[in-house]
Formats: C-alpha cells, structure tokens, sequence
C-alpha cells in the first residue's frame, strides 16, 4: 500500500475513535471556550478585547492543542498500538501523515468554534471580502500546527514524565504560526483598521512552514518513535 | 545488542579520573591570560562611549557571548548530522553535540542577563519587542527544550538518536522563527531604537577590546567543551560499566572472608 493510502486510514481510524468518544466535543472545545472566557477576565476591556480577539483565538487553538495531541498519542501508546504499527511495517512517514491529518481535522472544527466564539464574545465581524483570506489561513496554519503537534507529540509519546515535554517544545516552535496566523485573520477580519491585502505575506509565512515541519517532520518521524 | 556496542564505546574513551589533559590545562591557562586581558580592555583601556558612557562595556560580554553561542548550536547540529548520517553512530558526536548545546545555552542567558541590564541602562527598559530580542528569547527556549529531550532517559543510542533529531529540527526551527518576527516587528513598529548594536563607527580601541573578549570567549568555549565532553563520557561509562564494576569490587571483598570461613 502506497504511504497516501496508509495515511488515509490511520487518519480515519483516528477521526472514528474521536467521534466515539466524544473527547473533542466534550472536553476540549468546553475547554478552549472557557479559555477564551478566562482571557476575558485577564483582560477587562471591551475595547482591548476586540483588538486582541484574533490573537486569542490562536492561543486558545494552542492549548487546546497541545491536550489533543496528547490525547491523539496516549490512544497509540495506552495499548502499544503504535509499536503493533510499526512491526506490521507501516512506514513512519504514513502513520505522521495520517496522525497529522486526524489532528488537522480536529484543529479546523475547533478553530471555527473558537473564531464563532470571537465573533460572539468579542465583537469580531467576517467581512466578505476577507473570507478567501480567512480560509486560507486556517488550513495553512492549521497544517503547520498539526505537523509540529503530531512530530513532538510522538516524541513525548508513552514514558512517564514526557508529557510535561511536549508544551516547552511545541510551543517555542509554534511561535511563527501563532504570529502570522493572528496578523493574517486580524487582515481578514478587519481587527484594528487592517486590510485584507496585509494578510497576505503572513499566508506566505504559513504555508512555508507547513511544508518545512511536513517535510521535516516525516522524515523526522521514523528515528523519533523508533525505540 | 546496542549496549554492547556502547560499552565498547565507552571503555575506548578517557577513563581516568580527571576530565583535564594537558591540552585542556593550556587551552585553561591561554583562557585565564585572555580573560585578564579582556578585564584590561573592557574595563580599563577601552574609553566610554560618547552617548552611552561606561555602560557600552558592556558590550564586551553581550556580543562575544551571543556570537559563540551562535557557534555552539552550529557545534550541536554538525554533531546530530554527523551522528545521524554517518555509519558508525559514534557517541562520541552525540556527546559533542550536547556539551556544545549546554554551554551555548549558559551562552545566551548571559547575553540575555547582561542585554537586559544594558537595556534598562539606555533604554530604560529591561526588554523590548523587537526582532533580535524575540528571537534570541525563543532561540534559549528551544534549547533548554534540546537539552530536557536529553534528560529523557532510555540507553544512550536512544538518547542520541532522539536529541540529533531535535538538534537539527532546531536548525529549521530558528530561521522560521527569525523569519517571522523580523516581519513582525518591521511590519508593526517603526524602526526600532537599537542603536547599541549599529556598530558602525566604532572606536579603533574598542573593536579591539571586542576582538579580546571573541577570543577570549571562545577559548573558554572550548575549554568547557573539552572538560564537558570527557564528563559525559565519564557519566555514560559509569552507566554501563559503574555497576557491573561495584558488584565485582564487593564480590572481590568477600572473597578472602568466605575462604577463610571455608577453611574453618
């Protein structure tokens, strides 16, 4: 079987765990939105709020992600299913590819949540003039995410006491994503005065580093979870 | 077996009690000669800055520390590549590689420390947003985050393989990261007030006192280098090697007991 093929079904395999098990809609996106609220408290200010609301958005999407991830390993590990895996011979790029497009999935539902969650808590409007921009960044940014997400996750995978890892090094790596992905929907949604052709360069950003953490990430993989 | 292998490894490298040779004490006392000299310069000979006064020196530490940090996580990637790529999974370049991480991450606290005091000396602020600062602040994160990936536990060939990756994951890491907040900061802020690193028209004198403190910085670099690569041999060694020696040492002392009893 072909590396896109494999990927497909352990991406499926893991959407079909996730929908049932409910996880995603029981916990963690009750738990992005009550970040999203705590923010509120932090930060007090209609005024602020609304500047900063594209910002939160990504953080919130951040935290959350960094729960899915370890949720998305510990249904691997919990029965050494990724060891069984790995014996079969699945190559290692096929199970990040797939373990990535699972958590990409996830991380889209939950990013439009959170953005509706911003359009309803924090004032945000969606022009129409900025929807092509606002979709192209979620899914670029959402690829970069899940590809650093699913490459550390695998490496904090399993041993006890890994899973304090995966937070110091996931989110100094996410950095770029967190910032190109706030400027641009703060371009696609007009936040602060900006315009939608700002949010271009960012996109750029985005895509670049989705395609170096997927590249690098897959190959990458293999040595990672091979012990 | 790997373990097996990483004995050999092991017992091949420095296993007398001291880490220092009679390279490093050179490279030691040349380190000591060359600090003097930059306390000379930096503090003495150099003069103080028109604007900035005597915090400009400051500069003496911020920029050799920085640059030989710099230098160091280079170290730490040729050792991951060369560890990872090569055929014989040589420790040896996986120690390198994290000795250099550790003291390239001491390397930029120090510039961060002495930055923030000189920040707050002529900017009056300990930290500001702006580009070089953002990505020296991440660059630090995401080495502490290499070494804890070391401290994770398992054989050594685990722990060399897992970190040479993170190594040089880092390496694309960095330029993205710098990438991104250069677009930030240029895009958000008028150009930002750095005037203490245009060293454009700098003092004859003190572009050598610099020159003093990058050479004396990076004796002290490879010096700990040196000293810190025996020190993880010395503790891998112990690792494999330390029980199997403190069973034979205690098996050794009974040994005449028991005889004695048996002739009892």
């Amino acid at each position: 079987m072909s590396v896109w093929r494999i990927a497909r079904l352990v991406a499926a395999k893991d959407l079909r765990i996730e929908w049932h098990s409910r996880v995603l809609t029981n916990q963690v996106l009750p738990f992005a939105g009550v970040t999203m609220v705590i923010f509120a408290f932090a930060l007090d200010s209609d005024a602020v709020l609304e500047r900063v609301a594209p910002g939160l958005v990504w953080l919130a999407t951040m935290f959350s992600m960094l729960v899915l991830v370890q949720r998305t390993f510990a249904v691997e590990t919990d029965d050494g299913a990724l060891d069984a895996l790995r014996v079969a011979g699945v190559d290692p790029r096929a199970i990040f590819l797939g373990k990535a497009s699972g958590l990409a999935v996830q991380l889209l539902v939950l990013e439009v949540v959170l953005l509706f969650a911003a359009v309803v808590l924090f004032r945000q409007t969606v022009p129409v003039d900025g929807l092509v921009l606002l979709v192209t960044t979620l899914i670029s940014a959402t690829c970069g995410l899940a590809a650093v997400g699913t490459l550390y996750g695998g490496l904090a995978a399993g041993f006890r006491g890994r899973e304090t890892l995966l937070p110091l090094l996931t989110l100094p790596a996410v950095a770029p994503v967190l910032i190109g992905a706030t400027r641009a929907v703060e371009a696609a949604l007009g936040t602060a005065g900006a315009v939608v052709s700002d949010g271009w360069p960012w996109v750029g950003l985005l895509v670049v580093f989705a395609v170096a953490f997927g590249v690098g990430g897959s190959l990458a993989f293999g040595p990672l979870i091979d012990e | 077996m790997t373990t097996t292998e990483s004995k050999l490894e092991t017992t091949g490298v420095s296993t007398s009690a001291t880490t220092g040779s009679r390279g490093s004490r050179i490279l030691g006392i040349a380190t000591i000669i060359a600090m003097g000299w930059l306390v000379a310069f930096g503090l003495g000979f150099s003069p103080e800055d028109r604007d900035q006064r005597e915090a400009v020196r400051l500069l003496y530490v911020h920029v050799p520390t920085i640059w030989i940090a710099y230098l160091a996580f280079v170290v730490t990637a040729i050792g991951s590549a060369m560890y990872l790529f090569t055929k014989k999974k040589s420790l040896g370049w996986d120690r390198l590689a994290g000795a250099s991480a550790e003291i390239g991450t001491i390397f930029v606290a120090v510039t961060l420390v002495v930055g923030a005091l000189w920040g707050r000396l002529t900017w009056g602020v300990f930290w500001q947003w702006d580009a070089r600062l953002t990505t020296t602040a991440l660059l630090f994160v995401t080495y502490i985050g290499y070494l804890a990936v070391r401290q994770l536990g398992g054989t050594h060939e685990q722990r060399a393989r897992r970190s040479a990756v993170i190594g040089l994951l880092a390496v694309l890491e960095i330029p993205l990261v710098h990438w991104s907040v250069r677009l930030w900061r240029s895009l958000h802020q008028e150009a930002t007030v750095l005037g203490t690193d245009a060293d454009v028209n700098m003092d004859g004198l003190m572009l050598f006192s610099l020159f003093v403190g990058v050479v004396a910085f990076t004796l002290l670099y490879v010096w700990l280098l040196m000293h810190r690569t025996r020190g993880m041999a010395m503790e891998d060694y112990l690792d494999d090697r330390g029980l199997d020696e403190a069973l034979e040492a205690r098996r050794a002392e009974g040994e005449p007991a028991a005889r004695a009893e048996g002739a009892n």
